[in-house]
């Protein structure tokens, strides 16, 4: 029993359950590269996980365990039943509030630290740089997630809201005064009014960096949130010489930097540039002087018409878009598949890289409808096909298919990567207005010639045009 | 002298692991980026360990037991709702290659009868 206990307590003991855990969390995220191992990989770094954490509690079996239990109960009551009722449509902000919570422990850790040993005193230097970076970067990820799921929660407008040309400087003289309180800390200032004091700094600019960003840049946003909290769960490692979360964090940092950069591409937008915010704001303008340029005329089409449409159409590609998701259409819409199937017509889905507002979102949106993976098409796939498609049905997405992107130069969504849905034979549009989109601009697409219009609710429309089809 | 080495030490580590997460990461497909991204938001929560190590060590006050509970408890969240909702996401993804996936000889029936 002695024995086992100074087992269990030994620091090699826990270092080579530590490795196994960060092994597992490597071979996990390895599995994550295909929709087969997927599943297993996340479990995996699941068990990965379960290692660490009991590891860490019987190596430091003096803990306080009233406290422990206390507050893994707490975690578990409030997250096991949101992440089991939360909608797919809503997976952005749950991630982002996920990520949020993360560095808020993070900052937590940082201070109560600073409480323990009395302002850093008694520690290498190096300790407290680390800590002291976690704290802030902790801090800013937890407020900066917090309004990106407040934005795309709609709790908050998703409307950039900055202080104009002002913004940029606040930023500045916030990040400023957050350091200098850190490096007051390092240069042996124990006071714990500092300490608050940069918190506070990083707390104010968590919100001041997210809130002048428009609702189109939010999952670049939450990616960059959830690289930061990595790095910062990295730091907090070396802080506490634990391996297993600098390993971890360093992983998460890595990943979420990728992710952040490919979704910037797709969407043809730098990271700076995102940062620095007011997207939303300059492509409202736009907006308004491209709508001054539109004469054209809108051709609206009912369900009957549409429904015909599709039925004589040998080749079908679905355009679905967020507006989709957020009426709940994907079964529905797997419906009028089904039926369009029947009548020997070739039915496939078109997925823009960022269609539903992040990379895949929509493919597990379509997924919960059981849509065959096969006839999901990415963009480049999708493309050189519309040439030979008769009818596209665009269903609640705007901005990915939006010419502009390729033909007007002054639009500031020139450049960016769309599915060419104008290349089509005809385009039918399943939208509830003619109100901009996501990024504030007019769509050209909808006063092509080709173009006819539905107006109405995602799911209501698709419904009908099946029960017309039924009908035929 | 034994701190620098343990700093160094480290921060090998942060530099491989980095360099690990961009090789193995990179490969993920675009499909699999959203759940990919909920996947590596649950592993942070392993600054959970981070909490339980600090609550562990004598003499926190009042206060700071009630700081390092909370950050527990978000840590616990970050964790266990991550990973669950990631595999939520995930079962769609494996439910459904079952009647494509075996299907390479070309689509002859689509009755699911259709034994391989």
């Amino acid at each position: 029993m002695i024995l086992a206990s100074t087992f269990l307590q030994d620091q090699s003991f826990l270092d080579v359950l530590y490795i196994v855990a960060f092994a597992l969390f490597i071979q996990g995220l390895r599995g994550l590269s295909g929709p087969t191992t997927a599943v297993r990989g996340n479990r995996i770094a699941a068990v990965g996980m379960v290692i660490a954490i009991v590891a860490t509690l019987l190596n430091k079996s003096e803990g306080n365990w009233g406290l422990i239990v206390l507050g893994v109960a707490l975690g578990v009551a409030v997250g096991v039943p949101a992440a089991r009722q939360v909608k797919m449509t809503a997976m952005p902000q749950m991630v982002a509030l996920f990520n949020g919570v993360g560095g808020g422990a993070v900052f937590l850790i940082s201070w109560s630290e600073f409480r323990l040993t009395h302002g850093y005193s008694g520690v290498a230097t190096y300790v407290t740089v680390f800590s002291l970076f976690a704290a802030i970067v902790g801090s800013v990820s937890f407020w900066g997630s917090n309004i990106a799921f407040g934005k795309l929660q709609e709790i908050i407008p998703g409307r950039p809201i900055s202080l104009g040309s002002a913004q940029q400087i606040v930023n500045l003289v916030l990040l400023i005064l957050a350091i200098a309180a850190g490096v007051d800390i390092a240069a042996g200032d124990h006071s714990q009014g500092v300490f608050i004091g940069l918190l506070v700094c990083a707390a104010l600019l968590g919100n001041a960096v997210v809130l002048p960003i428009g609702g189109a840049d939010m999952p670049v946003v939450i990616s960059l949130l959830n690289a930061f909290t990595g790095l910062s769960a990295a730091s907090t490692g070396i802080a506490l010489n634990n391996t297993a979360l600098i390993v971890a964090g360093m992983i998460v940092g890595a990943s979420g930097t990728i992710l952040t950069n490919l979704m910037a591409v797709a969407m043809n937008r730098s990271i700076p540039a995102i940062v620095a915010g007011g997207f939303g704001g300059a492509g409202a303008v736009a907006g308004a002087e491209g709508a001054g340029e539109h004469a054209g005329t809108v051709k609206s089409v009912g369900a009957a018409d549409a429904a015909i449409q599709l039925a004589y159409a040998s080749r079908v590609v679905i355009v679905p878009g967020y507006g989709m998701a957020v009426a709940q259409a994907q079964h529905a819409v797997r419906e009028l598949t089904k039926e369009l199937e029947q009548r020997g017509v070739e039915v496939s889905y078109a997925i823009h890289p960022v269609a539903g507002r992040m990379p895949g979102h929509m493919n597990v949106l379509l997924a919960e409808a059981d849509v065959p993976y096969d006839q999901l098409k990415e963009m480049d796939e999708a493309n050189p096909e519309f040439q030979r498609t008769d009818v596209s049905l665009v269903i609640g997405a705007n901005d990915v298919t939006n010419p502009a992107a390729k033909n007007t130069p002054s639009s500031p969504i020139y450049g960016m990567p769309i599915l060419e849905v104008n290349e089509s034979r005809s385009v039918i549009v399943i939208k509830r207005s003619m109100n901009p989109g996501f990024a504030g601009i007019e769509n050209e697409l909808y006063y092509e010639p080709e173009t006819s219009m539905l107006f109405g609710d995602a799911k209501s429309a698709v419904s009908e045009i099946t029960a017309e089809l039924a009908e035929l | 002298m034994i701190l620098a080495s343990t700093l160094t030490t480290n921060l090998a580590i942060l530099v491989l692991a980095g360099f690990i997460g961009f090789v193995v990461i990179s490969k993920v497909p675009n499909t699999l980026h959203t759940p990919l991204m909920s996947g590596t938001n649950a592993i942070h929560g392993i600054v959970l360990l981070g909490g339980l190590l600090v609550v562990g060590l004598s003499g926190n006050g009042a206060f700071s037991k009630v700081i390092l509970v909370i950050a527990i408890a978000f840590g616990t969240i970050n964790i266990v709702g991550g990973f669950l909702v990631t595999d939520r996401m995930l079962e769609m993804f494996k439910s459904r290659p079952k009647p494509a996936a075996k299907d390479d000889a070309g689509e002859h029936r689509d009755d699911e009868g259709g034994a391989p």
